[in-house]
């Protein structure tokens, strides 16, 4: 095979110019459907009255040990390696409102997307769940969720992630989330999505003066499975103006746009490998040459 | 033994090895520590900032200082640069010393290391993780470049007084020479996928990465700045190693070389700033707040070495080269830590700065890295003097 310099270069060139504009969202990833079976949960923070029963639950059906031992009471202030789910209060100009933190389930969640070998993976009715068996800590998945929702257990030499799996031990023998089952005022209920999102919006519907009008999570980055009601702005409980556009979008697009399923990498090594093999030839003729 | 290997007595070496001798102790008793009580307790890592020094530094960093060996593969094997190839080995040394170490730090700094061996189970591969891609390259480069090395080990073994070794060196050589091409071809190869793809590492991190930063270009500039990076470490290394063994520079090849890495910083800035224009994001880079000067600054360390080395008399004097070297070394790190760690902002009051073990570490892998290297090329035919004969044999 021969080949002169130019039509290496113009080659090289040629997939340079893929990768640069495989870096611009041509053809962007398709969105993916809402499964028919997506569970889900439904908080309305207007009926929340900050009992925190869910939070002794949550511990209690996760086995979770108390945040900080030895102390005489447990005391949780957020998520943490500990602590799955925890009711924070906000009080403010807008008013004052409960909050409750845990993972929100996205349709198309980071964490997914960028865990190296599934130990973050959609599971059976769309519950975004961990698999320690799978999981090498490398903490990708923390920086990606842009809710601050994974935990890492910093405390131990052999850690774990640590985020709500909405008790999908409980679901397989037929029971709810724990924090569901104890809420005493029905503030979060476990249900279908679908039907979940219809009752906010009625909720929304019947009582306009209540809430904010709008579902969180109906769409926000993508859509979660876990929504929320409110009466004051979302971005004051820390559910954050992410768009609608699910979160791996960008980083699926330009990673696929550039690799366009191993073709461009390929080709690329067959082009290098025909560059270095004319070096050689190159050399070893100029090598005779200084020989003679 | 080589005759072109210029060997140095033990007591020529500077105090200051001994220094780095004790680095290297104080590190090894670290990572001890770290393995026994974890993470949380050894570094002040949070569940805002999950990567911080070992990651920044170490990883991202490292390998990006490690690119001598691809940067002038690059130039002498694609570009048909033969008059370079002098400077292949010492890149090449410290581009698997770097990327071994920066394995190393990995293994240190992901949580559940014992599972580390589950990446090489294809059937569970996530082709949507950029990490999954890195990480697989990164493995398979450290095996590449200590193959790419071993005919400077072959060499040297071939008169060694082990018989083992003379027989490794009698039975390698062959099976090594039919296979360098494609193993060079992938030394080319997995450092332009991975090295842009630590760029597309935090490409997911939309909501915390600053907008002066968090651009689709993240591959591509990662990618020519890596470039540049390896361009000014072999400066940097060649410097360096003719003041610890008291060798000749080579000035001319330096200074073309330098000539060369002009045109890749040229290039960068151009791509940086036109990506900042395009995404509207320049009346940002001049608010002159905190995260504008972070980008001035760094736009400027760029820019200082390339104006450095415009002139042909600038390039020809050793003194500016290693200067613009450093700069430019300096201004490839401070972009990754700017990416990494300044510009990335999880919000909710998350602070990160590592710890006295997290630094000691870091340190004691710089410390590793230069004793490693002084020691391979104190023992094997790695420098200069190498005639091309003896490298393409």
């Amino acid at each position: 095979m021969t080949m002169n310099r130019r039509a290496l270069l113009k080659g090289l060139g040629a997939v340079g110019v893929a990768t640069a504009t495989g870096a611009r969202p041509v053809t962007a990833r398709s969105r993916r459907p809402v499964a028919e079976d997506a569970v889900g949960m439904l908080y309305d923070a207007t009926r929340c009255i900050g009992c925190k029963t869910c939070m002794v639950a949550c511990r209690r059906a996760n086995h979770l040990p108390y945040e900080k031992p030895g102390h005489p009471w447990d005391d949780p202030v957020d998520l943490s390696g500990r602590t799955k789910t925890v009711i924070q209060r906000y009080r403010g100009r807008e008013g004052q409102s409960y909050m409750k933190r845990q993972c929100l389930h996205c349709l198309d969640p980071a964490c997914v997307s960028v865990c190296m070998i599934g130990a973050m993976h959609k599971s059976e009715g769309g519950i975004v769940a961990y698999d320690p068996d799978r999981c090498i800590g490398c903490r990708y998945c923390q920086v990606a969720c842009p809710f601050d929702v994974p935990r890492f257990q910093w405390d131990s030499p052999t850690p774990k992630i640590v985020k709500c799996e909405m008790c999908r031990h409980l679901l397989a023998r037929g029971r709810r989330p724990a924090c569901c089952e104890v809420c005493p005022t029905g503030a979060v209920q476990f249900g279908k999505r679908k039907a979940l999102l219809a009752e906010a919006k009625r909720r929304i519907a019947r009582h306009p003066d209540r809430y904010v009008p709008k579902v969180y999570g109906e769409s926000d980055a993508g859509g979660t499975q876990v929504l929320y009601l409110s009466s004051v702005p979302f971005e004051k409980l820390g559910l954050p103006h992410l768009g609608t556009e699910p979160i791996p979008r960008l980083s699926e697009t330009v990673q696929h746009g550039i690799y366009k399923g191993f073709i461009v990498p390929a080709a690329l090594y067959v082009l290098i490998g025909a560059a270095v093999r004319r070096h050689h030839r190159q050399r070893s003729v100029d090598g005779r040459k200084e020989e003679t | 033994m080589n005759p072109h290997v210029h060997a140095l007595p033990e007591a020529t070496l500077p105090r200051s090895f001994r220094l780095l001798r004790i680095l290297v102790g104080a590190g090894v008793v670290m990572m001890l520590w770290r393995f026994l009580a974890g993470l949380g307790a050894t570094t002040a890592l949070n569940d805002g900032y999950p990567w911080g020094l070992w990651i920044a530094f170490d990883v991202v960093t490292g390998t990006a200082l490690a690119c001598g060996g691809y940067a002038i593969a690059i130039l002498v094997y694609v570009l048909n640069k033969g008059a370079y190839h002098p400077l292949v080995r010492p890149a090449l040394v410290t581009s698997a010393l770097g990327y071994t170490l920066a394995g190393l730090a990995i293994v240190l700094d992901v949580g559940r290391y014992w599972n580390l061996y589950k990446v090489l189970y294809v059937w569970r591969w996530n082709p949507n993780s950029v990490l999954l891609e890195v990480a697989l390259c990164i493995m398979a480069y450290v095996v590449v470049l200590w193959i790419e090395l071993s005919p400077a080990f072959l060499e040297r073994w071939r008169q060694s007084a082990s018989r083992a070794l003379r027989w490794i060196s009698q039975k390698g050589d062959p099976i090594l020479q039919r296979a360098l091409i494609w193993i060079i071809a992938l030394g080319i190869l997995l450092p332009t996928m991975h090295q842009s793809s630590l760029g597309s590492l935090l490409l997911i991190a939309t909501h915390k990465l600053h907008p002066l930063w968090h651009t689709p270009l993240l591959p591509l500039l990662f990618l020519i700045s890596c470039i540049a990076m390896g361009y000014a470490v072999v400066v940097f290394e060649s410097a360096l190693s003719s003041h610890l063994f008291h060798r000749r520079v080579e000035k001319r090849m330096l200074a073309s070389l330098s000539s060369v890495m002009v045109g890749v910083l040229l290039v960068y800035l151009i791509a940086r700033f036109a990506d900042v224009v395009v995404r509207g994001q320049l009346a940002a880079a001049f608010r002159f707040d905190g995260y504008s000067l972070l980008f001035l600054v760094e736009v400027a360390l760029f820019l200082a070495p390339a104006l450095m080395l415009l002139s042909r008399r600038a390039r020809s004097r050793s003194g500016s080269l290693f200067r613009a070297a450093m700069l430019m070394m300096l201004a490839g790190a401070w972009y990754r830590f700017d990416v990494y760690l300044i510009a990335f902002n999880p919000g909710r009051g998350w602070i990160y700065f590592p710890s006295v073990p997290e630094l000691v570490i870091s340190m004691s892998i710089v410390a590793l890295e230069i004793l490693g290297y002084v020691a391979i090329v104190r023992r094997f035919p790695i420098l200069g003097g190498l005639t091309a004969a003896t490298v393409e044999r």
